[in-house]
């Protein structure tokens, strides 16, 4: 049993795993069933002077049959009296003092800021969350993602909190912005303890082809909303790992989107994450999701014989490199395992209409495209390879045409089918080397056309 | 309406019917359900399930536009290939054909329900629309070149033909013996598949391409009232397509066959579909009954014995199991609605009471299955014998078409991909020409036959008419 136990700026949670600021942080009553499911800890639905939400809310995008594959939301922060959530949030640490209470905050002016600090510090919290990311509603009255695009701001509020407080303050970052490291630098220069990202992506989840309005549709309107959940991975992910990498961020880091399963977590972990926050998978399938991020991450730590949930910390950020430095000498070729290929030939269409027209059917040599590297015709494999299950429809690669791309790969529905062969061209050579010898001039280039 | 012929096709609407009490054993899916299936479809890249389609319906394509929501580009994908679609999604035995081949098949998961899907795809756009021509625009308005052909018979066969033809905007008119046009669509077909009302509503909508469908009709040897001979056919149209199907129930030729208590599996499934109405029931209740026959045609009937309420249904075979004609699937869902199998056993009597009501079959074979030294006689008691061991060839009627002839099975002789007979204008396609096969295959006879004089048509007007070059032979 690996210990999950984390220090997140002196904040001691039991596990890494949170609820993110958000519906299911939104009452005592929900927090403390989650805490009874196993979450380490939560950020309260963000606090501020109460709002008035409009109905629908959210929109989802379903993909092949699998229901909210991505989440978009218009809901605004808490909608519930300041005094009411505060006396909730005294009960909970009463209840579950092991359990972690951060409370997220928003507001305008430094006067509010102050109050609202205190009162929460109050009541008991662990740290605060200052939410610079909500992408609707607030921003258009100067707060969330407005404060979250502009550095300057952002630092400036920040170190206002810093001042008033006396529990860890982290900053939520939104991805709306051309570079992230910018607004987390400007969150270190303000004083925050910590950052957590993303907040949603900035979004119109579809439009109703009926009325011809956007959705999610509020009467005869909507507006863009907060997209979420297992869509927005990829970006949160990339943005984490950009400010672990950054030497300026010496805070740790909160990791939120789209985190389901425990490899997820793993993932935003290996990527520089102290903790992870979740909400649409939670929205979507409720707190018991928790049992197993804790076993998974557990089983995974235990099977790489790590002790501690510190260990796996940032241990893939010095795998993110710059594209310069990446190894252009390594080369891959595809190749097909006709023992469990079933011949749908997906592979096939994808290399020759999305990739380098080198896989072919058939037991006869074929005639290679005009823009072919290789001379002569592609040799088909002799005698053919018969497939178990799928006889003589199994394809073949024409391997000295192969880029070692791996779309034919990520298009085979059978696991295992598809590997991708290593063939070294040579020793290491990166980009970067070539420019250093002076050899990164590829002939062809736009110069070399002039009349 | 285009089908109001000299005698019009009536319509078999009375809800009342036996066959009714047997229900579908694949029902219409939910939008949600066709959903789930479609989107597990991997959109193969030359799918082997149309290549094992003898219609070639580009499944993939239709699939995917389920998939997406596309219900009436759906529909339109299946009727180009094959235009008695609906009822071929709902009869086809796809465990043998496209879902045999599903790639999902061979890798040992569940195969896509390409059936099912066929049938929410044609089933939902036909509930949409009033009929075909919204669909399947006809592609070009009648010409004063255009051709009149005639089909003989109103089954699957003479349908894909006429509607074709139609749709190219030439002459199409079919002439049935029967009252009702579908041919064993609407005679034959087992209720929990397709009943008669569903197959008829398919005429409406083929008919609606611009197909006169006159029933009452005989080809015969003269043109007396409620016959058509093959003369006046060849003087009056261009072309003459032979839909005609398979002939009467064979029978066993044993003694005490004759009477009552001794059916035809065909004609017995015909009055079920047709003319019994619930209250029949009693006829099969609680009864004991024999089917002799190991084809699909004796399948069926037991299934249907066995559903409509009878108190034991033993199907009799000459021979071993694994001879039988019938799929392996079918006689499954036998075992499951309870029939019981006796193999090794030839019919040599059928034992009636001094009253003359059958008592029992009494067949020679071996009394424990699979011990073939110890053959004798023995009687299986039952109540009604169903005769199912294959139906006659209708040989007289090619005689009436100079040139048309027969081959050594008794079937129409013609080019298997064009359909021509002996006679250049006339063609032939379904269970005449294969001597019995499926719904689809007569479907791709009849399209095939019918490409083949549109391609025809379209060199000799080429000049004429330059739009319509290519497009007639379609994919
Ligand atoms: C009991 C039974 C169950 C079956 N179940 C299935 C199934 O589940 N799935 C499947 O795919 N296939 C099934 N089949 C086979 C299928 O029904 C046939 O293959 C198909 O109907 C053949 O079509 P057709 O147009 O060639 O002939 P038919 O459907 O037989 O149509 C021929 C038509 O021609 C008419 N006709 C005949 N002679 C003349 C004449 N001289 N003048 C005018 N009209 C004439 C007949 O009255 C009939 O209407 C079944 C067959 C039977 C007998
Ligand atoms: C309905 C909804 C309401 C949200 N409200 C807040 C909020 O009040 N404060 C906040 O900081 N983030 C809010 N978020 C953003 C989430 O906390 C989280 O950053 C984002 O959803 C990404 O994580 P996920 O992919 O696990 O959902 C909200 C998200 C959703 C879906
Ligand atoms: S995609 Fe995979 S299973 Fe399909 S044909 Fe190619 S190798 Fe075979
Ligand atoms: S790796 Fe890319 S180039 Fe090589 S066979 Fe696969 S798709 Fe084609
Ligand atoms: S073989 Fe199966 S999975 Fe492939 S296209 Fe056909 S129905 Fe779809």
């Amino acid at each position: 049993m690996a210990d999950l136990s984390i220090d997140f700026a002196g904040i001691k949670s039991l596990n890494p795993f949170w609820l993110a600021s958000a519906p299911p942080s939104n009452t005592g009553e929900q927090i403390m069933r989650a805490f009874d499911a196993g979450w380490g800890g939560a950020v309260w639905k963000t606090l501020g002077d109460p709002v008035v939400n409009v109905t629908s809310r959210f929109g989802g995008i379903d993909y092949g049959g699998k229901k909210m594959m991505g989440l978009n939301n218009i809901e605004l922060i808490t909608d519930r009296p300041l005094d009411v959530n505060l006396r909730e949030i005294r009960e909970v640490k009463k209840r579950y003092p092991k359990h972690i209470i951060i409370a997220s905050l928003m507001t305008e002016s430094k006067r509010d800021w102050q109050v609202l600090i205190q009162k929460c510090e109050d009541a008991g919290v662990d740290g605060l969350e200052l939410n610079f990311g909500c992408p609707h509603g607030m921003c258009e009255r100067g707060m969330g993602s407005s404060v979250g695009q502009e550095p300057k701001l952002l630092q400036e509020i920040t170190s206002w909190a810093k001042a008033f407080a006396r529990t860890p303050v982290l900053v939520k970052l939104t991805p709306n912005t051309g570079d992230i490291v910018e607004p987390g630098l400007a969150g270190v220069a303000g004083g925050a303890d910590g950052l957590s990202l993303i907040n949603t992506v900035k979004s119109i989840i579809g439009v109703d082809l009926e009325r011809l309005i956007p959705l999610p549709r509020v009467a005869n309107g909507s507006t863009n909303g907060g997209y979420c959940g297992p869509a927005v991975k990829p970006i949160a992910l990339h943005m984490v790992a950009a400010l672990a990498r950054e030497r300026g961020i010496t805070i740790p880091i909160s990791g939120i989107g789209g985190i389901e399963t425990w490899r997820d977590a793993a993932e935003f972990i290996a990527l520089g994450s102290t903790s992870v926050q979740v909400c649409t998978a939670v929205m979507h399938y409720g707190y018991r999701i928790v049992e197993d991020l804790l076993e998974g991450l557990n089983g995974y730590l235990d099977s790489k014989g790590m002790k501690s949930v510190g260990e796996l910390r940032g241990r893939a950020i010095s795998g993110y490199q710059e594209w310069g430095d990446l190894d252009l000498n390594y080369e891959l070729v595809a190749a097909i395992d006709p023992t469990v290929c079933i011949g749908c030939q997906l592979c096939v269409t994808a290399c020759h209409d999305g990739a380098h027209q080198c896989i072919f059917t058939g037991a006869d040599d074929r005639p290679r495209p005009p823009h072919a590297h290789s001379l002569g015709l592609a040799t088909a494999p002799k005698p053919p390879r018969l497939g178990l299950v799928a006889g003589d429809r199994v394809p073949w690669i024409d391997e000295p045409e192969c880029v070692g791309c791996n779309l034919c790969q990520l298009v085979c529905p059978v696991a295992g089918c598809i590997t991708m062969v290593e063939r070294r061209k040579g020793p290491k050579e990166t980009w970067n080397d070539r420019v250093r010898a002076g050899r990164d001039k590829i002939s062809g280039g736009i110069r070399e056309s002039e009349p | 309406m285009n089908c109001d012929g000299p005698s019009r096709a009536h319509a078999v609407r009375d809800a009342d019917r036996l066959e009714n009490e047997l229900l579908d054993k694949k029902p219409l899916y939910t939008e949600a359900e066709a959903r789930a299936e479609a989107d597990r479809c991997l959109y193969c890249v030359d799918a082997p399930c149309i290549k094992a389609c003898p219609t070639q319906i580009d499944i993939p394509t239709f699939i995917k536009k389920i998939a997406s929501g596309n219900l009436r580009g759906s529909a339109t994908t299946i009727l180009e290939q094959n235009l008695l679609g609906y009822s071929c999604a709902r009869v086809c035995p796809v465990e043998v054909l496209c879902v045999g081949d599903c790639v999902y098949t061979a890798w040992g998961r569940e195969p896509i329900p390409i059936g099912r899907l066929q049938r929410y795809a044609t089933e939902t756009a036909m509930s949409g629309s009033a009929s075909f021509s919204a669909l399947l625009p006809r592609r070009r308005g009648a010409a004063a070149s255009a051709m009149r052909v005639a089909c003989v018979g109103a089954g699957p066969a003479s349908l894909a033909f006429a509607g074709t033809m139609a749709r190219e905007g030439h002459e199409a008119v079919i002439f049935e013996k029967g009252a009702i046009a579908g041919g064993l669509n609407a005679t034959g077909i087992a209720p929990y598949k397709l009943h008669a009302e569903d197959a008829q509503r398919e005429v409406e909508f083929v008919a609606s391409l611009g197909v006169e469908v006159v029933t009452g009709i005989a080809l015969d040897a003269s043109d007396a009232p409620g016959r058509i001979s093959a003369k006046k056919l060849l003087d009056t149209y261009d072309a003459v397509f032979l839909g005609l199907g398979l002939g009467v129930d064979t029978t066993l030729g044993i003694p005490g066959e004759s009477g009552a208590g001794v059916v035809g599996a065909t004609a017995w499934i015909e009055r079920m579909k047709l003319s019994m109405n619930r209250e029949q029931r009693f006829e099969i209740e609680g009864k004991t009954i024999v089917v002799v026959g190991g084809g699909n045609t004796a399948i069926d009937v037991a299934r249907e014995c066995a559903q409509l309420g009878a108190a034991r249904v033993v199907m009799v075979y000459r021979r071993g199991a694994s001879s039988m004609s019938g799929y392996a699937h079918e006689m499954d869902a036998a075992r499951v609605d309870g029939v019981e199998f006796v193999a090794h056993a030839r019919p040599v009597a059928v034992v009636r009471n001094v009253s003359g009501a059958v008592t029992a079959l009494r067949v020679s074979g071996p009394r424990v299955s699979g011990t073939p030294s110890d053959v004798s006689d023995y009687d299986l008691p039952c109540d009604l014998v169903a005769v199912a061991i294959g139906q006659s060839k209708l040989r007289e009627v090619a005689t009436y078409f100079p040139g048309v002839e027969l081959d050594d099975r008794g079937c129409i002789a013609c080019d298997p991909t064009t359909g021509q007979t002996g006679h250049a204008k006339v063609f032939a396609g379904g269970d005449c020409v294969n001597g019995g096969k499926e719904v689809v295959n007569a479907v791709a006879n009849g399209r095939d036959a019918a490409r083949t004089l549109l391609e025809r048509w379209s060199l000799k007007f080429a000049r004429v008419s330059p739009s319509s070059g290519g497009q007639a032979a379609g994919a």
